[in-house]
């Protein structure tokens, strides 16, 4: 497993032009193009904030400017669980791939992690104008843990990324699984409201219990709050994403053989 | 010379697992069952204790028929699948012509796709860079390269493939079958490019069904069947040994054909009602066929001949009374249902003058000049009018087999000859 690991590196090569290509080939043909990577939030953006601002009244002074608030969250979100619905279909779709040429398996779900990292990075940029236009600027102080948060969740999401496609091989109806337990995970992590919510408080332990509340809230705090406290359940965070993608390589490995006979 | 691939004593299981289409993980959970789904339940054996080496610079081609374990072997020496036992080893960078342009993404143009293939074949990028120009002629797609290649036909499609394909410069390349890719220009392109890596020491290893290719290309051939190693030496011979086994399995399908048929036509039709008769078997019995054998030049029963042979068709007759009135009758049709020649004793001005009890008929041709194919056999016994005894309608069936490889039905023994100043190597 660790030599296999290391040849990882080998395929960097590889994978950085299976990622150019993944975002290339998905706008092809539309008239936008690769403006939709800033579309595509700009409206969801769009249509959280009016639902829960104007519709569903939230006052508390707390998130305001909410649409702000709102974005910090659900960039990361959106990138995790595309990231893994892409990975879980992964092997499938790319099944001529693993039968007919000698081809890294695992490069599939990474790419499908990486292709949607750069939309993610791609989005910050529109954070960035939404903080400028709401003269809502993040706290100087906290920002270099944001790219320890990226690459804890990076780490985080190949893990199980690897793990789902490998068990989607097997078992098909992940995929479909997976798109209700990522509904129920959403709701379940404070990114459409905020952790210090008294009706959140209630269960805080168990929210604890929920990685993604981690990350959420850590990205809330460094991008929108003015002081950073999380770090130590973020390090801790970093040490169990640590075991997940291990676990999941492990997974990814063990039925590696049995890719290119059931696909 | 050291081997460049080595095969020992190589055996290959393909697992099947437990219901795989309706396995679900809820199911799985339920039932407690899902570590026993992920255990294989049904083996498939598709090589069994297969060893052979490939020397270095030689090239070996692997022939079987359809489900004989030449494409796993393929896969096994590519590294795409591991061998459940035995050991396979590999000297040096391989490239497979398995399947041409598998990862081709049908959206981006024929150039990102040539750059990214090529990294997937093993080549860094400035090594495509280098090679760019060389893989796109080849390919013969200079004006196309840039459009998205889901735009390509599919002949354009596996050429682009083959060309980077090829030019990942191998040590050790493997083909599958993959010479039906483009015309016959490109086809002839093709061999050349196997023909040079062949004088630059390079070895390939071909799986093909093609025998002419294995005689003309490989210095070495492997016969698998069922899994199994048969032969593996000298080209010429270990097509031999091949051919002589389809050719068994042939006569034997031949023969089950044959039978299959007599069976079923052989419930008595009601005598004298022939035109309520079905097809294959009817007439009134007075003179009853009760065998009918095809004999090859050593006399020996046989369904399979070659074109030229000697082919004698007997008849075994019998009937009950003594009859004066009969003709014998033998025709041979092709698979087309053309009748390819037919005649019968009246025709050729012989009078009949009594049968009685058991006898033969035999039928000789001294050279069965047809043209490779299938054929079926009439034969019958009637009267001199018409109404037939026994009848007995494309029941028999046979198989011609030639080594040119002539059109049409009949192959008349001729010869070439040319004026001085026209000359064939």
């Amino acid at each position: 497993m660790l030599s296999n690991l290391g040849s990882l590196l080998r395929y960097r090569g590889l994978i950085q032009s299976l990622v150019a290509r993944e975002l290339k080939a998905r706008y092809r043909g539309s008239v936008l193009g690769f403006v939709w990577s800033f579309i595509n939030p700009l409206l969801l953006i769009s249509i959280y904030s009016f639902v829960f601002t104007t519709i569903m009244q939230n006052n508390d002074p707390r998130t305001k400017p909410f649409a702000v608030f709102l974005f910090c969250g659900l960039l990361p979100w959106t990138w995790f669980s595309t990231s893994l619905i892409e990975a879980a279909s992964s092997l499938i779709s790319g099944g001529n791939l693993i039968k007919k040429v000698l081809f890294p398996a695992e490069v599939l779900p990474i790419v499908s992690v990486l292709a949607n990292m750069v939309h993610f990075l791609l989005g910050l940029l529109i954070l960035a104008a939404f903080m400028i236009g709401f003269q809502h600027y993040p706290n100087m102080a906290a920002l270099p843990w944001f790219p320890v948060v990226v690459l804890i969740q990076l780490i985080f999401t190949l893990g199980l990324a690897l793990g789902v496609s490998a068990l989607t091989v097997h078992f098909r109806d992940i995929r479909e699984l997976l798109a209700n337990v990522l509904t129920l995970w959403f709701f379940g992590t404070p990114i459409i409201y905020a952790y210090f919510m008294p009706s959140v408080a209630r269960y805080l332990w168990l929210f604890r219990l929920n990685p993604f509340y981690h990350f959420a809230v850590s990205y809330q705090e460094i991008l929108f709050f003015d002081h950073f406290g999380h770090a130590r359940s973020l390090l801790l965070l970093g040490a169990l994403s640590v075991a997940v993608f291990l676990a999941g390589y492990w997974l990814f490995d063990r039925l590696r053989d049995s890719y290119a006979e059931v696909v | 010379m050291t081997s460049a691939i080595e095969l020992v004593n190589v055996s290959k299981i393909y697992r099947r697992y437990a219901g795989k289409q309706f396995a679900t993980l809820k199911s799985a959970l339920l039932k407690r069952s899902i570590l026993r789904d992920l255990q294989p339940n049904e083996a498939f054996r598709a090589l069994n204790d297969v060893s052979f080496s490939v020397a270095r610079g030689s090239t070996v081609g692997v022939i079987g028929r359809n489900g004989s374990g030449k494409s796993t072997v393929l896969k096994l020496v590519a590294g795409i699948t591991k061998p459940t036992s035995g050991s396979v080893r590999v000297d040096g960078r391989i490239s497979a012509l398995i399947e041409l342009g598998a990862g081709f993404h049908p959206e981006i143009s024929g150039r990102e796709n040539v750059f990214i293939n090529g990294i997937m074949l093993g080549l860094s990028k400035r090594e495509v860079e280098e090679r760019f120009d060389d893989i796109v002629d080849f390919a013969e797609l200079r004006e196309f390269i840039d459009a998205p290649v889901k735009t390509y036909s599919s002949g354009m499609y596996m050429r682009l493939g083959f060309a980077v394909a090829i030019h990942v410069d191998p040590e050790v390349l493997l083909v599958d079958e993959v010479l039906a890719v483009g015309d016959e220009a490109f086809t002839h392109k093709c061999l050349d490019k196997f023909g040079e890596f062949h004088r630059r020491g390079k070895t390939i290893l071909i799986v093909t069904h093609s025998l002419g290719l294995v005689e003309r290309l490989c210095d070495h051939a492997v016969w698998l069947d069922g899994g199994e190693k048969q032969a593996d030496g000298d080209p010429k011979r270990v097509i031999g040994a091949y051919l002589t086994a389809v050719e068994q399995t042939e006569k034997q399908q031949m023969a089950a054909t044959t039978a299959k048929a007599v069976q079923s036509a052989a419930p008595a039709a009601p005598v004298g009602d022939m035109f309520q008769a079905a097809e294959g078997r009817w007439g009134s019995r007075e003179v009853e066929i009760i065998s009918v054998a095809l004999l090859g030049p050593g006399d020996e029963p046989s369904f399979l001949f070659h074109t030229g042979d000697s082919v004698s068709i007997r008849l075994g007759v019998q009937c009950s009374q003594p009859i004066s009135d009969f003709v014998f009758g033998i025709s041979v049709f092709n698979a087309d249902g053309v009748c390819c020649f037919g005649t019968n004793t009246d025709i050729e001005a012989m009078t009949s003058d009594r049968i009685d009890g058991q006898g033969d008929v035999t039928f000789v041709i001294e050279h069965l000049d047809l043209v490779e194919g299938t054929y079926k056999l009439d034969v019958a016994v009637h009267r001199r009018d018409g109404a037939p005894y026994d009848y007995h309608r494309l029941l028999y069936t046979f198989r011609v087999k030639s080594r040119t490889h002539d059109v049409g039905i009949f192959r008349p023994r001729h010869r070439w000859t040319f004026s001085p100043n026209v000359r064939f190597k």
